[in-house]
């Protein structure tokens, strides 16, 4: 084969390798597509999406030990971009499973919805490698575009009497249009300044005290990202758009649509964290204090279970970004490993927690009310345990993945010194006990007399309590996982 | 190897409970009963161990190599005096649920056998990790037995009670973390070992800081003015075994940490800190004695109370000297049989005539005389009557501390005096006076059975045991106190109490 000349950069055949998961994900969209056009056939469409992206993951964690790739021009496909790619092809086939059992009786096509599926999974491995502006677009967008079909997929369904659907989807469009926008104007200032769009090139920023420029780009920048992760006070679309949009496309938005912004954060943050632009840390600081004390208090006010969900998703990205403006300061690994496994632990227990909501609902009734929970614990024991264990792990109580990851946050607040951010953190916590405790209590009341059915789904099911026995094993023995983290550190 | 089983036994006998219900709904209770007949045996055998470093048993295994955390448990004296009283108020607490708690009692026993493990886990981990991973791996089951099977309000009092220690333990667990962090930077590698962590070095101010996130989680739980608020919700509220436990035992842990960590951990600010912790001692009595004597709730005023006995275990371990901490740990035994059997009766009554008013109460004696016996005996044994063990605790904590703090000492003394008013005050409401049953219904004010005497009587051996004969206790717990006295960290804060 001839080697592909891009810029002055050669590609030969074995660099393709690191990118197989990647490959994998691509071929299994256009499979996905081709299949759909042949004829209709649902379970070999779901089929196929699981096994494509199953495949993508053993790749990914194949890759994952063998020597670090050399860095190409739009993509490092490194130990760290494997990690995150593992974690999030398999919470793709946990969202396939638990839309299975949410569409079985949907009386629109279900197939093109595994379509979206893969296709977003495609943008967000693309951004869980991203080294440079163009691919940290390409991705971003690609993944965005298919989640506005995700959310209003029930749109045409007549089943659905009270949809908010369609709200929820061109709520996200409209804002993630908007976030999209402010990134592109930084970003064309950083170009203005640096020539490069590379990541690795926001180190020749100009430095310094009084530097307007590098910081009005980093800010537009950061504000933009802000609205993808749902910070304080860019947040107003968040509980909107979870509630209104069918359960497992509320799933993957609030695990893998999170997630891979806070990857590409880390990545830029350690390559411009040399700077040390004192406004864009203050910044994030006080986003991260506003979004941990405003989320934990505006999910007091809830009786949507989505909703509660949704604040609370924004208290724990303002958690997670003590360990980003810990990055800022500190050079060790610590903050680093601190985001890795929070984010592993994050969709561990997000994808639980709306794993159940999905499994008891469907697309013509969303059981996403507090009080569709009660009794729960003594109807259906093991969901409710697991549910529990979701929501404590959110708490982060021990014996779950949410302890040990609140752990490594304090850890690296400790490590850089971030009293204000740790008391808001421990202040939040103990706010956002009150409203997961709550949704506990409910389960653990009498249950109702008139109480419907409950759905089951066996394939959700066992996702959920895969999903558990994640939780506890990484909650008792995380040894395994931090080992491995601590291997992958940029 | 012994300690590992110690708490593996009860994790697994929880879930044996548990499962067991599915067979025969009265397994559960048995198990329960077996799993904590076999700890309290497993225990005793410690007792002939011979001391090895000054610890009687102890295990090592490394858990999370990262940070140098290990499962790392060991137990001497004063850990073991604890332990048995975990084991022997578990078994109690068992008893009182026996005929009480008949609604999902597969789940009750697993939640009461895991907070045990928990409880357990606190007194044998050395490895601060580990130690604060049971610190709050114990909450979740009290949280259920109180919002399950709870009375009228449970679900605030469980609310409450967690979030406090779940609010308070976070501090303390910013606080370890800060320790091992400057062990880090001292030493080059992380380890959150006790031994380890003993040798760190701190500046005043961030030792003074660190110090108190240590004393807000362990004052939380103990409890102290101005953290107490949870307390008498979380009693009034549990069921009677709940409370048993969270009076006699969960109590303790807090007491534990301070004499096991907060001040041998930070001698310097520990010193700096104890005319603090004592004047906090001395209010927490006065005052919780003062509020006891206004509850109407006689499960309310039982926790008041327990406010007030825990304010001398405070007293003894600031004053930091032998005789104040053997007088503590005494309080903590004595208190532990005193209040489990308080709340054993309060719950006893309550099942059976429906209420915790003592308005509605009175003139019980001609009706209940062996209740009334026996609620009298551990009256007097509360408000610290020689020939009992109260007295012995609350006297050498206060002689104790005559020698750190005469001026506090002298106020806390009092506290006796108002031990009196208040225990006396129950006995005269509840079984004296005229007797009418226009609140509840009289038929069911059944006097206590066999099965019910045959606790309470164990419980009154042990006080008067203790209060006859208190240096077997004494003994046992010394080479503990007298190593920590003995280090350096302990002689420093020593001599910067004395001025």
């Amino acid at each position: 084969m001839t080697p592909l000349d891009y810029a002055g950069y050669t590609m030969s055949a074995g660099d393709l390798i690191p990118l197989l998961p990647l490959l994998a994900v691509t071929a299994t969209s256009i499979w996905v597509m081709m299949a759909i056009g042949v004829k209709r056939n649902y379970p070999f469409v779901l089929g196929s999406t699981v096994a494509g992206l199953l495949l993508a993951a053993l790749l990914a964690m194949r890759l994952l030990t063998g020597p670090a790739p050399e860095a190409a021009p739009l993509l490092t496909m490194d130990a760290y971009a494997q990690f995150f790619t593992v974690l999030i092809c398999a919470a793709a086939v946990g969202v396939s499973l638990l839309s299975h059992n949410y569409w079985t009786e949907f009386d629109d096509q279900r197939e093109e919805f595994f379509l979206l599926l893969s296709l977003a999974t495609l943008g967000a491995i693309v951004l869980a490698g991203a080294n440079h502006f163009a691919s940290l677009l390409l991705g971003l967008e690609t993944l965005s575009m298919s989640l506005y079909g995700m959310l209003a997929y029930p749109v045409h369904s007549k089943r659905k009497a009270n949809s908010h659907a369609l709200e929820s989807a061109v709520k996200y469009l409209i804002l993630s249009a908007v976030s999209t926008a402010m990134i592109l104007f930084g970003v064309a200032l950083i170009y203005a300044e640096t020539g490069s769009l590379a990541f690795a090139g926001l180190g020749g920023l100009p430095a310094g005290p009084g530097v307007g420029f590098s910081v009005v780009a980093l800010l537009l920048v950061s504000a933009g990202v802000a609205f993808k992760l749902s910070l304080f006070p860019f947040h107003i679309w968040t509980p909107d758009v979870y509630e209104g949009a069918p359960a497992p496309a509320t799933a993957y938005l609030a695990t893998i649509g999170k997630i891979v912004v806070f990857i590409v954060l880390l990545r830029v943050v350690v390559e411009t964290r040399s700077l040390g632009i004192a406004p864009v840390v203050i910044v994030f600081s006080l986003l991260a204090l506003l979004s941990i004390i405003a989320g934990n208090l505006l999910a007091l006010l809830q009786d949507n279970i989505k909703r509660i969900l949704a604040y609370s998703s924004i208290a724990h990205m303002g958690y997670l970004l003590i360990a980003i403006i810990a990055a800022f300061y500190a050079e060790g690994p610590i903050s680093i490993e601190a985001v890795s496994f929070y984010l592993f632990a994050y969709v561990v227990m997000t994808l639980g927690a709306f794993g159940v909501v999905s499994l008891l609902s469907s697309d013509a009734l969303e059981r996403d009310g507090i009080s569709d929970y009660q009794g729960l614990f003594w109807r259906r024991p093991w969901l409710a345990a697991a549910f529990t264990g979701m929501l404590l792990s959110l708490a982060g109580i021990p014996l779950t993945a949410g302890f040990i990851g609140k752990f490594y946050l304090v850890l690296a607040g400790v490590e850089s010194g971030l009293w204000l951010l740790l008391a808001a953190l421990v202040v939040g916590s103990g706010i956002g006990l009150y409203y997961y405790l709550r949704i506990v209590y409910r389960m653990l009341l009498p249950e109702p007399a008139d109480a419907p059915e409950l759905r089951q789904g066996n394939a959700a099911f066992a996702i959920v309590l895969v999903l558990f026995a994640l939780l506890v094993l990484f909650g008792v023995y995380p040894a395994s996982l931090m080992s491995l983290i601590q291997g992958i550190a940029l | 190897m012994i300690l590992t089983l110690l708490i593996a036994l009860l994790f697994i006998g929880g879930l044996l409970a548990w499962f067991s219900e599915r067979i025969n709904p009265a397994l559960p209770r048995w198990i329960a009963l077996a799993v904590l007949a076999i700890e309290l045996l497993l225990m005793l055998s410690l007792l002939s161990a011979t001391p090895e470093n000054g610890w009687l048993a102890a295990y090592n295994h490394a858990w999370l190599p990262r940070f140098g955390i290990s499962l790392q448990f060991a137990v001497d004296g004063f850990s073991l005096l604890l332990l048995l009283l975990t084991a022997f108020l578990g078994i109690v607490a068992v008893g009182s649920a026996w005929s009480e708690i008949t609604e999902r009692a597969g789940f009750f026993y697993f939640n009461l056998l895991w907070t045990l493990a928990g409880v357990v886990g606190i007194f044998t981990a050395l490895d601060l990790f580990l130690f604060f991973f049971f610190w709050e791996v114990m909450l979740i089951p009290m949280y259920f037995i109180i919002a399950i099977w709870g009375h009228e309000n449970k679900f605030y009092a469980a609310k409450k009670f967690f979030i406090f220690t779940q609010v308070s333990g976070l501090i303390m667990l910013v606080s370890i973390v800060v320790l091992a962090w400057f062990h880090y930077l001292q030493f080059g590698f992380f380890s959150f070992a006790y031994q380890d962590l003993l040798n760190v070095g701190m500046n005043r101010s961030m030792e003074m800081w660190v110090m108190l996130g240590f004393f807000i989680g362990f004052a939380t739980k103990l409890p102290s003015v101005p953290f107490h608020n949870w307390l008498p919700d979380a009693h009034s509220q549990a069921p009677s075994a709940g409370s048993i436990i969270l009076a006699g035992v969960l109590l303790k842990t807090g007491a534990y940490g301070l004499v096991r960590f907060a001040v041998p951990l930070f001698p310097n600010a520990a010193a700096e800190f104890a005319p603090f912790a004592m004047t906090l001692a001395a209010i927490s009595i006065l005052y919780c004695a003062k509020v006891a004597f206004a509850q109407s709730d006689i499960k309310r005023l039982i926790a008041y109370t327990s406010v007030s006995h825990m304010g001398f275990v405070t007293l003894g371990v600031y004053a930091w000297n032998e005789l104040a901490l053997q007088g503590a740990v005494m309080t903590m035994l004595a208190h532990g049989l005193s209040s489990a059997a308080l709340f054993m009766l309060a719950g006893a009554l309550q099942h059976r005539i429906h209420t915790r008013n003592m308005h509605e109460m009175g003139g019980f004696w001609g009706r209940v005389p062996r209740m009334s016996a026996v609620a009298l005996f551990f009256s007097i044994a509360a408000l610290g009557m020689p020939g009992l063990g109260n007295f012995i605790g609350e006297f050498l904590a206060l002689l104790g501390a005559f020698q750190a703090n005469q001026v506090l000492t002298i106020i806390s003394a009092f506290g006796l005096i108002f031990a009196s008013v208040y225990s006396l005050w129950v006995i005269q409401k509840i079984f004296h006076g005229k007797y009418s049953d226009n609140a509840f219904d009289g038929s069911r004010l059944l006097d206590l059975d066999n099965r019910e005497m045959a606790f309470y009587a164990a419980m009154m051996a042990g006080l008067v045991w203790m209060g006859v004969y208190p240096q077997s206790f004494l003994d046992l717990s010394a080479p503990t106190l007298q190593a920590l006295l003995e280090s350096q960290a302990g002689a420093a804060a020593v001599g910067a109490l004395q001025p």
